[in-house]
């Protein structure tokens, strides 16, 4: 059995609840690339070095952010279960506030001089990443009335080729916000969303200074099945 | 399905508020000194089904393995420095037309998508086996053109929705 028979594992393109989706998803149906024409699994590099606080969020200013301490780890992994080493994991998120440190966002929470919010690493030799951040808060957005998104952490994953890609966002357990969220909900299959949450982790957690959270990340092998047949 | 196959993660939107995490520091340039072939500008351009600029997408470009991305300007622009793509011979002998491989994000993208750029004028592309795939009233929309005066940049529109929207693929 493939993969495109979890039918529902990924989004659409067209999810009316997120109103931002119906004047920019393409209207005409995706042209199925054979594999053996696609040259997306050619090796892609050329990333700027990793630096030393790169994967510490709450060190790359003079003092400590506002917020609780976290560590954010996992395995990043392949659809045959082997760990993908060497990959480039970025994230970025709001602060504790629910505020992103980004012009357009006029959210009226105050912004945190000693936190960016953005972190970058390369995945070891067994696929593991790992982030010290703070916890983001949730936020306001204007998708419906008195919407909110779920707190969250952006992750932007790149193995070694193009086929590999994915963006996606990290939840946290038991949020009260999920049911009303559409982007949460855009995913129709129940346990594909389950996946986005990552786990409270007692043994990443450390003793008096952060709590840990464990999230692994599943991304495309070369085998895989094209993305539009698993919606 | 063997115990051992995992389902892939779900993609979720790029949001609006990525610019600090994922393009502070520009990829904007595909070729170094070592590079061949004749330098170009290439300015691609993405527009929404009402023809409005998408002023917060990002666009990733690969070239002969080399990586670029650049977020998209108030004018739903960003530019790269490359060189002029050379035609490729596939595996089967076929003759494949120069291109650069697309992947563009954006809010209101809940998942990436993937497109190509072929250059007017290249004599590869009537056999190329990739856009004989594409219906032929839709194959001018991955083809960018020069600009109209000497030096100027190569231009290619990416339309995400509309009666002329880019042909994007399902790999």
């Amino acid at each position: 059995m493939s993969a495109s028979f979890h039918s529902g594992s990924q989004p659409p393109l067209l999810y009316d609840g997120y109103r931002s989706t119906l004047r920019r998803a393409p209207s005409k149906p995706l042209i199925r690339l054979p594999a053996a024409l696609s040259d997306l699994r050619e090796p892609v590099h050329g990333w700027w070095p990793i630096g030393e606080t790169d994967n510490d969020l709450t060190r790359q200013h003079a003092e400590e952010p506002q917020g609780q301490r976290i560590i954010v780890t996992g395995q990043v992994l392949d659809e045959d279960a082997r760990p993908v080493t060497g990959a480039l994991v970025e994230i970025w998120q709001a602060n504790a506030g629910g505020r992103y440190r980004h012009v357009k966002d006029d959210h009226p929470a105050p912004l945190d001089p000693h936190f960016t919010g953005a972190g970058r690493t390369i995945t070891d030799n067994d696929g593991r990443y790992e982030f010290t951040t703070i916890k983001p808060g949730a936020y306001p957005w204007r998708n419906h009335d008195n919407a909110w998104r779920p707190a969250h952490i952006h992750f932007s994953l790149f193995g070694s080729t193009f086929q590999t890609r994915l963006v996606t966002q990290m939840y946290f357990p038991d949020d009260p916000m999920f049911d009303y969220d559409p982007m949460f909900q855009s995913i129709r299959d129940d346990r594909a969303r389950q996946r986005l949450v990552s786990r409270f982790d007692l043994a990443v957690t450390r003793p008096e200074w952060a709590l840990g959270f464990s999230f692994d990340i599943v991304l495309r092998g070369d085998s895989a099945t094209p993305f539009e047949d698993r919606v | 399905m063997s115990e051992d196959t995992l389902v892939a993660t779900a993609s979720q939107t790029v949001g609006p508020f990525f610019h600090f995490g994922l393009t502070a520091t520009p990829y904007d340039r595909l070729v170094d000194h070592f590079s061949a072939g004749t330098p170009i500008r290439l300015t691609i351009r993405v527009t929404d089904g009402d023809d409005l600029p998408v002023t917060d997408a990002m666009v990733e470009l690969s070239q002969a393995g080399m990586f670029g991305r650049m977020a998209t300007d108030a004018d739903g622009r960003c530019e790269f420095e490359t060189v002029h793509p050379s035609p490729a011979t596939g595996h089967d002998a076929a003759r494949r037309a120069a291109h650069i491989l697309v992947c563009v994000f954006a809010r209101g993208l809940l998942r990436h998508l993937f497109t190509r750029i072929y250059f007017r004028g290249d004599p590869a592309l009537d056999d190329d086996p990739v856009l004989q795939l594409v219906p032929e009233e839709r194959r001018h929309t991955l083809v960018a053109f020069p600009g109209e005066i000497l030096d100027a940049p190569w231009r290619f529109n990416l339309r995400l929705q509309g009666p002329d929207e880019t042909v994007f693929f399902n790999v």
